[in-house]
């Protein structure tokens, strides 16, 4: 596969790029070179009661990228949905992400909640993003239920504590045949390296840009780490010996022979 | 009296949707509008009238994860 073919597809759209921005705790000054530097094609965004007169982050996200507005603030289903319906009526396209929490402290997504919320919106004609954890069981309800991806959490959102959850991340990768987008908790451009070598088709980060000393910097270092890990992804990972060593020169016309 | 995101305004009684959102300073492209949990398309909100009782929700993206 050349790299120009190596698309990620979601609900029937094709994006080059791997790397899904958040857009949340860094100034809107900042969000156009955040996506410029991530190449992201994607920005994820939040919906919350209006302010007058505040200045709208929708004047700052570059035209050509898919706007990813996220349920956050919803308790269960029935929230979710109306915030996702809210969303496509605030001219923000039939993408959605899922993001259903009953619990403040971890922030842990409801599966339940969101296998639901996933089969009328995706019956609504939405593109369903549902953010989980990352459980098989539920990783299958969700592709019935019409999700377009899934996207189990690394780490609870905003830690920056990396893959903690990467074998059952990894068995989400081997078992389901949807997109796997790797969210939250994806501290460091080594840790977005690592989900993209496993396989995950995307990688979704906001805070570990967010919290970073520089925003764009640090955008075009996950964007690099991303492609890295896909590249190495598709490549194939060499063999790891169990025991031992092997030489990776010749075995042969040593000066001393 | 009507309630718009949670507050309480006098004055838009059998006003349109439109007019309120320019009363009130909302850019009406960038929004959505609930108005007793149902969402108004666009389209109507220069016919559509707020009564007396009414709970409006004025909505809009900010940055977020």
């Amino acid at each position: 596969m050349t790299k120009t073919d190596d698309k990620l597809i979601l609900g029937g759209h094709e994006f080059s790029s791997r790397f899904i921005l958040g857009s949340g705790k860094y100034s809107l000054e900042l969000i156009d070179a955040a996506v410029t530097n991530a190449k992201a094609e994607i920005i994820t965004l939040a919906l919350r009661r209006a302010n007058q007169g505040m200045a709208n982050i929708l004047d700052y996200i570059p035209k050509h990228v898919t706007l990813l507005p996220n349920t956050s603030g919803a308790r269960n289903a029935e929230e979710a949905v109306r915030i996702a319906r809210l969303a496509r009526e605030a001219g923000c396209g039939d993408f959605v992400k899922i993001e259903i929490m009953r619990d403040s402290k971890y922030l842990l997504p409801d599966n339940q909640e969101t296998i639901k919320a996933t089969e009328v919106l995706a019956k609504e004609g939405f593109v369903v993003l549902p953010y989980m954890y990352p459980d098989l069981n539920v990783a299958r309800d969700l592709m019935n239920a019409g999700a377009a991806a899934v996207m189990p959490l690394a780490a609870p959102i905003g830690s920056n504590k990396g893959m903690c959850t990467k074998e059952f991340i990894q068995i989400l990768i081997d078992e389901i045949s949807l997109p796997i987008i790797v969210d939250a908790g994806i501290g460091k451009p080594s840790q977005a390296c690592e989900a993209m070598e496993m396989g995950a088709a995307a990688v979704m980060a906001n805070t570990a840009i967010a919290t970073s000393g520089d925003v764009p910097a640090m955008a075009e270092a996950f964007s690099k780490a991303i492609e890295a890990g896909r590249s190495a992804y598709l490549a194939g990972m060499g063999r790891v010996l169990t025991k031992g060593a092997t030489a990776s020169s010749p075995l042969t016309g040593f000066l001393h022979e | 009296m009507i309630t718009i995101n949670g507050e309480k305004k006098e004055g838009y009684e059998e006003v349109s949707i439109e007019d309120m959102l320019s009363g009130e300073g909302f850019h009406r492209d960038r929004i959505a509008v609930e108005k007793n949990g149902e969402i108004i398309p666009k389209a109507v909100f220069s016919k559509e009238l707020l009564h007396s009782g009414d709970v409006v929700e004025v909505v809009s993206f900010v940055g977020g994860g």
